[in-house]
């Protein structure tokens, strides 16, 4: 049976993040020739509306409001809500971000549904979906199926392919109207700390450093490649225990889970916590002086050496294959 | 100040997961608080010994939570509640944990209530907001900072990295970020002093709750390790040439580059 599927648009900035096109696949794959509708909040939306029909919205939702123009749970749980009252989707797509994360279980716990958090692969379509999720971060990962009620899931960034782009794809846009009451929150201020914009669980290559980097300063020459490669920089336990860097950085099992493309460990010994965190990368580089590190049992590539000696010389290296590419 | 922490047992960060018959083994397995509930134990204690009032830990589960419990007494918590579920039902969800947490806590007029923002096995994230939703009352997650002046509450909430200052009000559910605080350690005479504190046991009847009403919503049909990650190459030879070999490898060997 196919199933209308509603799915969210996250806006940061005035863009639409990744993740958004990745849910808008899964939403297709759930659909089952289904509706996919998208859905945008915020105080100006409708501009990236177009882009969602795009990457395969058959058509968008937008809720616009001032009160809307920050994140709460209060005010998008209202606006979300209006467009489940008026579309009664039978299946709901967020990715798996910070806002995802906190909005979804408060719209499944009013919508009385179950939720499959963090979903990085499904497997068969429409009725036979099955979702796949990491447990343990990432150490194992189970099958789950929903026995009743709203099929909702949130998708992990990075791992459901986007549709390709059809820029000739058009489809109906319409505003839903909405009175945002009892905002219990209030955002005084956001301090940007995140590097150069690029999100941890987002980012397609990641530089992260351990003990061995020493410093505060030792994160310089990583933070250099990680720009230079437009990723973003992580850290070990031991880095951020050892205040070299924000714990926001940190990556394992306790701190982010992320899968990117290539994951480059410089001074991380590989402890089984932060293996669970990163291991699922596609590849893996481990830079270490001791040769014995457990992290050179996951990695792809490994160079025994310093990181301080290494890592400019590939900032070198990587500067000549980026030009002649 | 009622304070309330909700507290869930997990594996250690440690261990190795291993399948047997299609479950994960626990036999053997060290088992902790899930390390996210520490940071919100720690947080209930401090609001506690600035404000006064109480701190009860609460779990959902079976017997075996009741160390975990008790090592939240032996941390400083006043008094502990296991809800066992043992004999009741088989799979719960995080459907089925908010609504039971939300029966037992929906007359306590709890001011604050405090969790980890993930557990460290599951990784759903989800009851927080989910109780905070059944009970009527606000949440914020992934906080770094909690000040509570009388009705005002001021936090700092981790957002991807960057950090949002919020204000809100009580009754309000929090759920932990690392970097709140430190937790201690339980002191010696922290634990002895848990042994005498009051551990109270119930069941889904004790909550009036009928075992069809906090059915799981989803199931979970197959659980499987990931393929072993085969050791790669160590590079060899003169360090520039492992570099550029390396640089090589993911420009085109791997393409991710």
């Amino acid at each position: 049976m196919s199933k209308k599927v509603l799915v969210l648009g996250e806006v940061r900035e005035g863009s639409l993040r990744n993740v958004s096109f990745e849910a808008i696949a899964a939403g297709k794959t759930i659909a089952d020739g289904g509706e996919v509708v998208g859905v945008l909040i915020g105080d100006s939306v409708e501009n990236v509306s177009s882009e969602m029909i795009q990457y395969g919205a058959d058509r968008v939702i937008t809720v616009e409001h001032p009160h809307l123009k920050q994140y709460t749970s209060d005010g998008f749980s209202q606006a979300f809500m209006a467009c489940v009252d008026a579309e009664q989707p039978e299946a709901i797509v967020f990715g798996h971000t910070a806002l995802g994360k906190d909005l979804s279980p408060k719209i499944a716990s009013k919508l009385q549904s179950g939720l499959i958090s963090d979903v990085t692969k499904i497997e068969g379509e429409g009725e036979d979906a099955v979702f796949i999720r990491p447990i343990y971060s990432g150490k194992a990962f189970e099958k789950v199926k929903v026995k009743e009620g709203v099929l909702f899931i949130t998708i992990r960034p990075n791992n459901i392919a986007p549709l390709e782009k059809d820029e000739s794809r058009t489809g109906e846009v319409s505003s839903q109207a909405v009175d945002i009451t009892n905002l219990r929150t209030v955002i005084k201020e956001v301090v940007r700390k995140a590097s150069e914009g690029v999100d941890l669980s987002e980012a397609k290559v990641i530089i992260a450093g351990g003990r061995g980097v020493k410093s505060e300063e030792g994160f310089k020459p990583l933070q250099d490649l990680a720009t230079l490669l437009g990723g973003a920089v992580g850290a070990s336990r031991g880095a951020c225990d050892a205040d070299y860097c924000d714990y926001s950085l940190q990556i394992g099992q306790t701190g982010k889970v992320v899968t990117p493309d290539l994951y480059i460990a410089c001074g991380i010994s590989g402890a089984i916590q932060h293996l669970a965190g990163m291991s699922n990368s596609k590849i893996i580089v481990a830079i270490n002086k001791d040769p014995e590190a457990n992290i050179f049992k996951v990695a792809d590539y490994g160079i025994i050496g310093d990181l301080f000696e290494v890592v400019p010389m590939l900032i070198e290296e990587f500067k000549t294959i980026l030009v002649n590419a | 100040m009622n304070i309330y922490v909700l507290v869930k047992r997990t594996f250690d960060t440690e261990e190795k997961i291993v399948l047997n018959g299609g479950a994960i083994q626990e036999d053997g397995a060290e088992f902790i608080i899930n390390p996210y509930d520490e940071y919100a134990i720690e947080e209930a204690i401090q609001v506690r010994d600035a404000q006064g009032g109480e701190v009860t830990v609460v779990t959902i589960g079976g017997e075996d939570a009741e160390k975990q419990l008790r090592t939240a007494l032996a941390m400083g918590a006043d008094k502990a509640v296991l809800i066992n579920t043992e004999d009741d039902v088989e799979d719960l969800d995080q459907y089925s944990v908010a609504h039971i947490l939300s029966e037992y806590l929906k007359d306590k007029d709890a001011d604050l209530i405090l969790g980890g923002n993930v557990a460290i096995d599951g990784g759903s994230g989800q009851v927080g907001p989910r109780l905070a939703e059944l009970l009527g009352i606000n949440y914020v997650t992934t906080i770094t900072n909690l000040e509570i002046d009388s009705d005002t509450v001021k936090i700092v909430r981790d957002v991807e990295g960057d950090s949002e200052v919020i204000e809100t009000s009580l009754p309000l559910l929090v759920t932990a970020q690392q970097g709140l605080n430190e937790p201690r350690y339980p002191s010696l005479p922290g634990i002895m002093k848990a042994k005498k504190k009051p551990l109270e046991e119930l069941e889904l009847d004790d909550l009036d709750i009928d075992e069809d009403d906090v059915e799981a919503k989803t199931e979970t049909v197959e659980i499987f390790l990931p393929a072993e990650k085969e050791a790669g190459r160590v590079l060899q030879g003169e360090l520039k040439d492992q570099v550029k070999e390396l640089v090589q490898l993911l420009h085109t060997e791997a393409k991710v580059i």
